[in-house]
């Protein structure tokens, strides 16, 4: 998707003014299978660049979603545990787990384009 | 890494394959686990188990009774013709080197089957301990396809013409599956009806095809196998019990022949989550004060319950169910409580059941 942001460990994330939407790639989605239970961060909490925030569970493992910035969690996708599917709509949709406040935009360029994620998940 | 005879059926299937004890083998396919897990619980499902070990012991059968006797601590002088019996193999320390089915074919013809990742091991142990005039045969030729599922009946019927109505639930006996012999038992491990099939690995790949066929029938992988199996408190060996565990600790006190032993200091027990959130293996069970009192050797998500359970030891004071615990999981204390396993009915056909 144009304009997306993409983790070495999967997340795609969606930059709006200082704020990072992040979600998990479709990559991340199908090596994990069924879904069963996403666990959300607090809001306000402060998070490191490659800390997790989030969990994702599928029935067979448990996934940790990593902050692809330093910043702080400002909402949450409260919807997604009831809709778990909603994990597949795009991240500036549905698909967003947590939206965190980037302290450090320098961080962003560190992140890969599309072109290159998909070069990334080709080489794995 | 190994393959098993069906390699090829499950690619062409378009699964998702992974590492099981050595093994390339079917995770989930195209459905997905909840779906395949959903499946078995309501029609059939399809396995592969192929990579178990399978052997067959013949000899004087009061000496096979007496090794068998000497090897796990079951009784086998009442096992009949045909019937087969859940066991596991003991070490000198009394802990479990293994768990397993023992088939008694026939008078002195014995099947078993055991787990793959310790296969060798049991085979190597075996040999040592056999007496000269009993013979051990392993045979990697032979595959083990798994059909599970309240319909497992009818597919085998309306696939083969082959009527199984008579047969009781744990036992096994040769048919012939398209003109093919199969040494197929009524037993498995899902907690429903079903048939294991141990077929040459020559035609096992057209079996699997033909059962395929059936529109009853699902292929399904390991991953919906383990959640079968924890719904139903089945242990999972090298998880749930090991070298350090004993039949009695691990809740397996009705397959000793000698059950005066001293009640164990600590029990596998069922849990289930009363909140949202998974634990899985390893997490610690704590005390409403925040002590350890165990930890989860299985656990995940129950497609049946759409909760979360696992099965764990515990210290045998907090053991009964409906003791409220918690299990540890990244940082929180997750409400939990004891629960007697399995965590929903068995529906294995367990009439007309031998005495064993």
């Amino acid at each position: 998707m144009a304009g997306l942001k993409y983790t070495n460990d999967h997340e795609c994330v969606k930059v709006e003014g200082d704020v990072a939407w992040v979600g998990i790639t479709r990559y991340a989605q199908e090596a994990l299978g069924d879904l069963v239970y996403v666990e959300l961060p607090a809001i306000g909490k402060k998070v490191k660049k490659g800390e997790y925030f989030a969990v994702v569970e599928s029935v067979k493992t448990a996934a940790e979603v990593y902050s692809p910035v330093d910043g702080e969690v400002v909402e949450a996708n409260d919807n997604m545990p009831n809709d778990l599917e909603s994990i597949k709509s795009p991240v500036g949709e549905k698909g967003w787990i947590a939206k965190i406040k980037i302290s450090d935009p320098a961080q962003l360029a560190n992140l890969m384009d599309e072109a290159a994620y998909k070069k990334y998940i080709e080489s794995l | 890494m190994r393959k098993t005879p069906l390699h090829r059926n499950h690619t062409a299937l378009g699964a998702k394959m992974g590492e099981f004890a050595g093994y390339d083998m079917p995770l989930y396919y195209k459905e997905g686990v909840i779906k395949e897990h959903e499946w078995v619980r309501s029609r059939a499902g399809l396995f592969d188990v192929s990579h178990m070990g399978q052997v067959i012991l013949t000899g004087p059968e009061e000496e096979i009774i007496e090794f068998w006797e000497r090897m796990t601590p079951s009784g086998f002088a009442k096992l009949g013709d045909g019937a087969a019996k859940y066991t596991v193999l003991t070490g000198p320390k009394g802990g479990m080197i293994d768990d397993l089915i023992v088939t008694r074919i026939w008078r002195d013809k014995f099947f078993a089957v055991l787990n793959a990742g310790r296969k060798d091991v049991d085979i190597e142990w075996l040999r040592k301990h056999l007496p000269e005039s009993v013979t051990l045969d392993y045979s990697e030729t032979e595959a083990l396809l798994a059909l599970q599922g309240q319909d497992a009946e009818k597919v085998m019927r309306e696939t083969f013409g082959l009527d199984l109505g008579d047969m009781n639930y744990m036992s096994g006996k040769y048919f012939d599956l398209d003109k093919i012999p199969a040494l197929v038992s009524r037993l498995g491990y899902t907690g429903e009806d079903g048939f294991e099939i141990s077929i040459s690995a020559q035609v096992a790949p057209h079996i699997w095809d033909v059962l395929m066929k059936h529109p009853d029938v699902m292929p399904i992988g390991l991953a919906a196998r383990d959640s079968l199996r924890l719904e139903m408190g089945y242990p999972l060996y090298g998880h749930d019990i090991d070298e350090t565990t004993s039949p009695a600790e691990a809740n397996l006190s009705w397959i000793l022949r000698d059950k005066s032993g001293p009640k164990p200091e600590r029990l596998r027990v069922g849990v289930k989550l009363l909140d949202k959130g998974v634990a899985r293996e390893g997490a610690e069970i704590r005390n409403e004060v925040g002590e350890k009192i165990g930890s989860l050797t299985s656990g995940g998500f129950s497609p049946s319950l759409k909760e979360s359970i696992g099965m764990g030891y515990i210290e045998t004071p907090m053991s009964a169910p409906g003791t409220k615990i918690f299990v540890h999981v990244r940082g929180r204390d997750i409400p939990a409580e004891v629960v007697a396993m399995p965590f929903l009915p068995a529906r294995t056909k367990m009439k007309k059941q031998r005495a064993a």
